[in-house]
């Protein structure tokens, strides 16, 4: 975090065009370490399509590729393998592929354990209308930031009698301060002009309570940013008649998890939807939020765009925006001129063949 | 009166006297919360071929909506009286939605419009409208949503029913702070609703002629709670071979449902989810103006509009859609077995929004809330039998 904020100073202090490339060299040969999590199903393909896509845009990232397969620690309690841990707690950024998630086997889902033990409470799903990938709406352009630790989403279940099971809905004072000053910090940082806190405190009235009070007091220092408040059904309603009403939307878990959906839903569905997940202490894991589609695994078939643009998060979020710039605009072009699109896009080219001509853009640029 | 002796009291007065008298004690013995709240109930309000029916204009857009309702009714000579209970949402006491449950426990039936919830108000004002729903036991919630032509909207043929259930989930209302700053919101889910909810969506389904029940679900996360509700419907689901069952997880239903929302037919889920998807729905077909919702229990039906809104925004402006709350007032009246009442109002109310297209703001047109109703009425005119001078 430190490197980045000195390279970026950096970077900014320089203004004459005869110590630029000198700087421009130095600091290409400062290699930063990310850990790649391929994942399961498609995940290997489509993260070696992004490394080969990173090494065609010569970004100074070293990747360091690790598996997170649930093991069971000292005391019975399910955690993440030791080194990818380690890994993570060094580089501070992760890129993650699709990972399993089993119905009732017994173990935490992966992704949750993932998101324990970094602490990544906020998920950041940006929604951008694709030019070149048409779907019935379009000039969506809206963030949907959500609460990723506690809400629905605790893992707190019961059976109290035989018939009868209670799951319970966790919301902490805590957690929904600190995921209502990142949204509006989110909204400042990228030029955006409105915050809406969805919730349904007219049924759930001390849980969404809570958490609209926290928004509320945030908002209160953060006089530049419009804050509303939305009901979730009401979101619901208006967003497929009219997304582009909304900017930046902050919620707890579980109407975070669908309203993520519904969006990624509207520009065209998983297969092309970015997501970051923050955590304390400066850790982020980007991921592409698909399935592990294990029915087209290892036939070189699967779209990489999701990760790709997982991906361009994560340069941005690290300060390399140009290079970010140019792998996400070979991107866009490369779906814009339909020639070689993957299946799920209209196409019917391969992963490596979709990759190749990005790569291609990247090196013509 | 015990419960169970009225059970058995019932049991026996099923013999000597017709289901109506059994069904006003059986009725006592449906109600499993506020048993306090139990008085002798009435025979059903239906006398000299005329029925009464409970009218509780809600707030917002509902007053201006119910007299429209009743302005229709009395136009076409529909043989139904309104008993107007007025709910006063700003009081904090519940006298005034306690009166209305006594109504509907009196007639049978209701036609609401929403009452608004300030949740600035703290935990001890409950929801009015959850309230009722509870206290009745009106378990199913359905929503029929249809691609009306003439209605602009970016998809078509869509035709799905959602059934919902209505009284448990996550709006259980049960909520406690352990310490200053950590609140606990329990969704609890039980075998018999969700046993109740599931088989109730695969009659519907028989009956309408479906083949297709969507259990929409969360189960991967909640394990248990989902994990009960998705196994006691693939329990019911056996029963009924000739319906094929599937289930999907409600992130992935609502990015199937804005790209291709063809592919449903029938979806039953848990409270929480269908609040989601019945809004997504309404959203697809055309707004909030357009679906009308009925609630049903054992012994009682309260229809309403679908999405439950207040319109607070546009009310008194004689602007808002009133075909939502006119097509539930059909529902109504099919439910009340008045089936050449009904079909020839929705007739109406169709060929309005459909050839005529005198659309409300809401659908893009310029027509006011009582143009609509006009134009209603001289569709009916037209084509129906005698009504009184408009």
């Amino acid at each position: 975090m430190a490197g980045n904020a000195w390279r970026s100073m950096l970077s900014q202090v320089v203004v004459g065009g005869a110590a630029r490339p000198l700087i421009a060299a130095f600091l290409q040969e400062r290699m930063q370490t990310v850990t790649m999590i391929p994942g399961d199903g498609i995940g290997p393909e489509i993260s070696n399509a992004v490394m080969k896509i990173f090494e065609a845009a010569k970004a100074p990232i070293q990747w360091e590729e690790r598996n997170v397969t649930a093991i069971q620690g000292p005391g019975g309690r399910w955690m993440i393998p030791p080194d990818c841990k380690e890994s993570m707690d060094q580089s501070k950024i992760g890129l993650k592929g699709p990972l399993k998630t089993p119905i009732a086997a017994g173990h935490p889902s992966m992704n949750l354990l993932l998101r324990k033990t970094f602490d990544l409470y906020a998920n950041v799903r940006p929604c951008v209308s694709i030019e070149g990938y048409k779907t019935p709406y379009t000039d969506v352009n809206l963030v949907t930031i959500r609460e990723n630790t506690e809400g629905e989403y605790s893992g707190i279940e019961h059976l109290i009698v035989e018939g009868v099971v209670q799951s319970i809905k966790l919301i902490t004072e805590d957690a929904s301060r600190r995921i209502a000053e990142y949204a509006f910090e989110y909204a400042r940082n990228n030029q955006r002009s409105s915050v809406t806190a969805v919730h349904k405190a007219n049924i759930m009235r001390m849980s969404d309570g809570l958490f609209l009070r926290k928004c509320r007091e945030v908002a209160e220092n953060y006089k530049d940013i419009k804050f509303t408040e939305m009901y979730l059904d009401t979101v619901c309603l208006n967003m497929v008649q009219d997304p582009t009403q909304f900017d930046v939307l902050v919620m707890p878990n579980l109407y975070g998890d669908i309203l993520s959906d519904l969006c990624a839903g509207l520009i065209g569905g998983l297969g092309v939807t970015p997501s970051g997940n923050i955590g304390a202490n400066g850790v982020a894991i980007f991921e592409s939020v698909h399935g592990t589609a294990p029915d087209i695994a290892g036939l070189d078939m699967a779209n990489p765009t999701a990760l790709i643009l997982s991906a361009v998060m994560m340069l941005r979020h690290m300060g390399l925006h140009d290079i970010g710039n140019n792998i996400q605009n070979a991107c866009f072009d490369t779906i814009r001129d339909k020639k070689v699109l993957t299946k799920d896009l209209g196409g019917n080219s391969k992963c490596s063949e979709f990759t190749d001509d990005i790569c291609r853009r990247i090196q013509d640029m | 009166m015990t419960a169970r002796s009225v059970q058995s009291v019932s049991g026996a007065l099923k013999l000597l006297f017709n289901n109506r008298l059994t069904r006003v004690y059986g009725a006592a013995t449906c109600t499993q919360r506020n048993k306090s709240s139990y008085t002798a109930i009435p025979p059903p309000a239906r006398y000299g071929g005329r029925h009464t029916v409970t009218l509780i204009p809600g707030d917002g857009i509902g007053p201006e909506l119910s007299k429209h309702v009743c302005e229709l009714f009395r136009f076409c000579c529909v043989p139904v009286d309104f008993e107007v209970v007025n709910v006063d949402s700003t009081k904090d006491s519940e006298d005034d939605i306690n009166n209305a449950i006594m109504a509907i426990r009196r007639n049978g039936v209701a036609l609401k419009g929403n009452i608004e919830t300030n949740h600035n108000l703290p935990p001890s004002y409950k929801s009015r409208n959850n309230l009722l729903r509870t206290t009745l036991d009106l378990y199913a919630n359905v929503m029929h949503c249809q691609s009306l032509p003439g209605v602009r909207s970016r998809q078509t043929n869509i035709d799905i029913i959602i059934i919902r259930e209505n009284t448990e989930g996550e709006y259980s209302s049960l909520e406690h702070e352990n310490v200053p700053g950590v609140v606990e919101c329990l969704k609890i889910i039980t075998r018999t609703k969700s046993l109740r909810i599931a088989d109730y969506a695969f009659k519907t389904a028989r009956a309408q002629g479906r083949r297709r029940v969507t259990a929409v679900h969360k189960a991967n996360i909640m394990k248990l709670a989902d994990g009960l509700f998705l196994e006691c419907c693939k329990e019911v689901a056996s029963g009924y071979p000739e319906i094929t069952f599937d289930s999907m997880i409600v992130d992935n239903t609502t990015m199937q449902l804005v790209s291709r929302p063809q592919q449903f037919d029938v979806m039953v889920m848990p409270n929480l989810y269908g609040n989601v998807v019945s809004n997504v729905c309404a959203g697809l077909v055309g707004g909030p103006g357009l679906v009308p919702g009925a609630n049903y229990g054992t012994d009682y039906a309260v229809f309403e509009t679908g999405t439950r809104n207040t319109g607070k925004s546009i009310a008194n402006s004689n602007t808002a859609n009133p075909t939502a709350m006119l097509l539930a007032s059909c529902l109504l009246l099919d439910h009340l077995k008045l089936h050449a009442y009904a079909s020839m109002l929705r007739r109406a109310i169709l060929c309005t929004l459909t050839e005529t297209r005198l659309h409300t703001a809401d659908l893009g047109g310029h027509g006011s809330t009582s143009e609509v109703v006009h134009s209603i009425m001289s569709a009916v005119q037209s084509t129906g039998p005698r009504t009184l001078s408009i």
